[in-house]
């Protein structure tokens, strides 16, 4: 029971992870919480759904064109609707990013209707494989192996390429990369095409994981997936890898235990905890600001 | 004689006035944490919609009077708002907002669980027996709300908010107790929440807590936004406008959240103090009467 | 005569890094104290130590002979401790008086019950109080004239002045003045330093950061020289000036006077 339930969760959590990366870059190298986050989420989601029901390619296939796809959606959106305002108050960035976020909902609405919509049969058929006394779908494998390769990448381009170390400068101080000859737009556009890509990613696993795709699920995978990136330290990469699997566990524990109604809450509540307790997460370095 | 005046009025017309005259309520109360205080509230229909579920519940499970309901309303959210306010108003801007939005959702599903509040079924609530009827109440509450709103902004009281807005460590560096200040302004904003929520569910007739999700805290988040952040008419104006517009726009209703979406990215992107942001309602006003607010005269005085 | 602020072996260190090292200060009462040195030497450190900013990592500071090592910022400045800000730290969407106004903050008492009472006559009262301490601190200043500005549309060095009348406005028994002079030409910091005396002469202890030597030494009773985090002198300016540790600091090691 015990290993059933964790197995879920690490499933679970690994799609949380996907997510939470994207915020935890964006977050740390421009210090903005992309609310449209969790839209991409989306759009990937019925992206896949499209290329797997409509132009019958298969599972990866369609991933692979739905991450390109929210990959030029996310740069597209930095740079309508943040890069205008990176000299603005925090405030009007994130109200910018609502609206965004709003926007993509409101368009999935309008045109994929209001019903969730699953993956044909024939996308992936599933079989379980048994590990003592628990199943493991193949679903479930191929989402922790998808996430886990995702993210395996994610960390090769961060440590080991250029574009990775102006990455982490950028990150660091932004002015004093952009004095060093670092191409900050650039470099900006790349971590959101980056993060996007892996919130595509997710999308389509989960549409697949759920068997379900609707034009509401950006909203509340992506306060998850923030509690996530909050959970393990935001502006840490590794951080929100952490972040993502403790929350799918917990959630999937918390619902086995018998909080299934209040499922939606728990992320909220550890969010609230980790703030309040320890806001510079599990992982997260501690900032001082100068004055 | 006041009842048969509002019963001689179109009830459709009616019902977009009330609309108006709620949304300025909800409007003026966010204005105060996020225009005012500077602290984005992204959970604010969660004080609406305590309001009006604590309305809901006085007004059927005991008898009292509307007036005293609308302020024990408006009251509890205010103490609802204390009690988180405390803890979480510590967090910087986009973690607050975050908290705050949380917090609404939290609200949201305990309330759909609770036994009290009819889970998903939501409450049907009777219209009060008062002297006065509903729409008289509500635009006499708003008007309300527009006077606190100025005596607030031009008060002792309200130029600390703004010192918080505009520069925390400043306003620290000359005494201002950052924390107590959120803490009341975030509480007054609540009851003004919470006021409009009892408002709304007593002349509605019905709550769910579905109402009071995300999207209506975005709907009153749109209306200070429009009208400028922090700016009295402003959100007078962006409530008007907003709460009348679903009315006339009735064969747009599906791309009325496009719009709201697409709305605050262009308003941040090229007019991010509104529309009427800017504009002092009360120096217009004095100069179309020749009175010139600032100038030689007034200065004179001081420099004897 | 005891001090007004002492600092006992004060001490901060960042993550490792020590920015102020056992630093033993005191200021007296009435008097000009300027705190000198290299840049990044501390100075501002000290500053904010002092103001609540950061607590001191070991040794303890004292106001009146009370400690108020770890006190909050607010707690500080409303125990009559004002300060100014390196970085111009304005209210800069409000008027020049607001900010003023704003910083006769602990001046009055009412809150909200005054702001929806504002009728009531001792809500009247204070609000005139502290009205014409607004302007008062402003003549000082010498911006009474531009009340109803927007402060971020004056030039740079009202601004700064601007921002010394909202310290007064505190009516400090202490008041910091981190760079007041920067940016400023000489016209400028003419006024400035009669404008300090003045402040001096109204009661005012004052302890200030600067880099125009010569700003220092015509306005100040005493010098404390930083650096390193580490105080290296201290005296009247004729002292401090001949200080072969000073020269050598500002200098560095082996250059001929």
């Amino acid at each position: 029971m015990f290993l059933q339930q964790l197995i879920n969760g690490i499933a679970l959590g690994s799609t949380y992870a996907l997510i939470a990366l994207g915020y935890t870059m964006v977050y740390g190298i421009i210090a903005l919480i992309n609310f449209a986050h969790g839209e991409i989420f989306m759009v990937g989601a019925f992206v896949g759904l499209l290329m797997v029901g409509v132009f019958k390619l298969n599972i990866f296939l369609a991933m692979a064109c739905a991450m390109i796809f929210c990959m030029v959606l996310g740069v597209v959106i930095e740079f309508i609707a943040y890069r205008p305002l990176r000299k603005s108050s925090r405030l009007s960035a994130l109200i910018s990013a609502i609206g965004v976020s709003i926007f993509l909902s409101s368009l999935a609405l309008m045109v994929f209707g209001a019903n969730a919509k699953g993956f044909p049969e024939q996308a992936f058929s599933s079989r379980q494989i048994h590990i003592g006394n628990a199943d493991i779908s193949t679903l479930q494998l191929l989402i922790i192996g998808v996430s886990a390769a995702l993210m395996i990448g994610l960390e090769f381009i961060v440590q080991k390429t250029k574009i990775g170390k102006a990455m982490r400068a950028t990150s660091e101080d932004y002015n004093t990369a952009a004095l060093m000859g670092v191409n900050v737009n650039f470099v900006i556009s790349f971590t959101f095409a980056l993060g996007s890509a892996l919130a595509a990613a997710g999308g389509v696993l989960v549409g697949m994981l759920f068997n379900a795709v609707s034009f509401n699920m950006g909203l509340m995978a992506g306060l998850k997936a923030f509690a996530a990136a909050v959970l393990g330290g935001i502006g840490s990469i590794p951080g929100a890898m952490l972040g993502g699997l403790l929350l799918g566990v917990t959630e999937v524990f918390g619902v086995a235990i018998g909080y299934s109604s209040y499922r939606d809450a728990i992320a909220f509540a550890i969010l609230v905890l980790v703030l309040l307790v320890r806001p510079t997460g599990l992982l997260g370095r501690k900032v001082m600001t100068k004055v | 004689m006041l009842h048969a005046f509002v019963n001689s009025i179109d009830p459709y017309f009616l019902q977009i006035l009330v609309n108006i005259g709620i949304g300025i309520i909800l409007a003026l109360g966010l204005n105060i944490i996020t225009g005012l205080t500077g602290q984005l509230s992204l959970g604010h229909a969660a004080f609406m919609s305590v309001g009006a579920f604590t309305g809901a519940l006085l007004t059927l499970k005991t008898g009292t009077p509307f007036y005293l309901n609308l302020l024990l309303s408006g009251l509890f959210s205010a103490a609802v708002a204390a009690l988180i306010g405390w803890p979480i108003l510590r967090l910087t801007g986009d973690y607050l907002a975050i908290c705050t939005l949380g917090f609404a959702e939290i609200v949201k599903v305990v309330f759909l669980n609770l036994e009290i509040t009819n889970k998903a079924l939501g409450l049907t609530v009777p219209t009060p027996t008062s002297a006065l009827p509903m729409p008289v109440i509500v635009l006499m509450v708003a008007i309300l709300a527009i006077v606190a709103s100025v005596l607030i902004q031009n008060s002792r009281f309200g130029r600390a908010l703004k010192a918080i807005r505009d520069d925390e460590i400043a306003a620290e560096s000359v005494g201002i107790n950052i924390a107590r200040y959120k803490v009341q302004s975030f509480a007054v904003s609540a009851f003004m929440a919470g006021v409009g929520g009892c408002l709304y569910a007593h002349f509605l007739g019905y709550i769910n807590p579905s109402d009071f999700g995300f999207l209506k805290s975005i709907d009153m988040l749109s209306m200070v936004v429009l009208g400028g952040l922090g700016s009295i008419p402003g959100a007078v104006f962006g409530a008007s406008i907003l709460s009348a517009a679903p009315e006339f726009l009735r064969f747009m209703s599906q791309y009325r959240m496009l719009v709201y979406g697409a709305l605050l990215v262009f308003l941040m992107v090229f007019r991010p103090n509104g529309l009427l942001g800017g504009v002092n309602l009360t120096d217009l006003v004095l100069r179309k009467l020749g009175i010139r607010r600032h100038g030689a005269t007034r200065n004179q005085e001081w420099s004897q | 005569m005891t001090a007004l602020l002492k600092l006992d072996n004060a001490t901060i260190r960042f993550d490792g890094l020590v920015a102020v090292n056992g630093v033993d200060l005191e200021i007296e009462k009435g008097e000009i104290l300027a705190l000198i040195g290299p840049n990044g030497a501390g100075k501002s450190t000290i500053f904010n130590l002092i103001t609540g900013i950061y607590p001191p990592t070991e040794g303890g500071i004292s106001f009146n002979g009370k400690s108020i090592a770890g006190l909050p910022p607010y707690v500080i400045a409303g125990g009559g401790i004002g300060r100014t800000f390196q970085n111009i730290r304005l209210f800069k969407e409000l008027t020049v008086l607001e900010n003023v106004l704003i910083g006769a903050h602990t001046r009055g008492r009412w809150d909200l019950t005054g702001a929806l009472l504002k009728l009531l006559p001792q809500v009247r009262r204070e609000e005139g109080r502290l009205l014409k301490l607004a302007i008062h601190c402003l003549t000082q200043v010498g911006l009474a004239h531009k009340a109803y500005e927007q402060a971020c549309n004056l030039p740079y060095g009202e601004q700064r002045r601007l921002e010394i009348a909202r310290a007064l406005a505190i009516e400090p028994v202490l008041i910091l003045l981190d760079e007041p002079a920067a940016g400023m030409n000489p016209q400028e910091k003419r006024t400035l330093l009669e404008m300090v005396r003045n402040i001096r002469a109204a009661g005012v202890t004052v302890f200030l950061v600067e880099h125009d030597m010569k700003f220092v030494m015509g306005l100040s009773d005493r010098i404390a020289v930083l650096d390193y985090g580490v105080k290296i002198a201290e005296g009247r300016p004729e002292e401090v000036r001949a200080n072969p540790a000073v020269i050598e600091a500002y200098l560095g090691k082996g250059t001929m006077r």
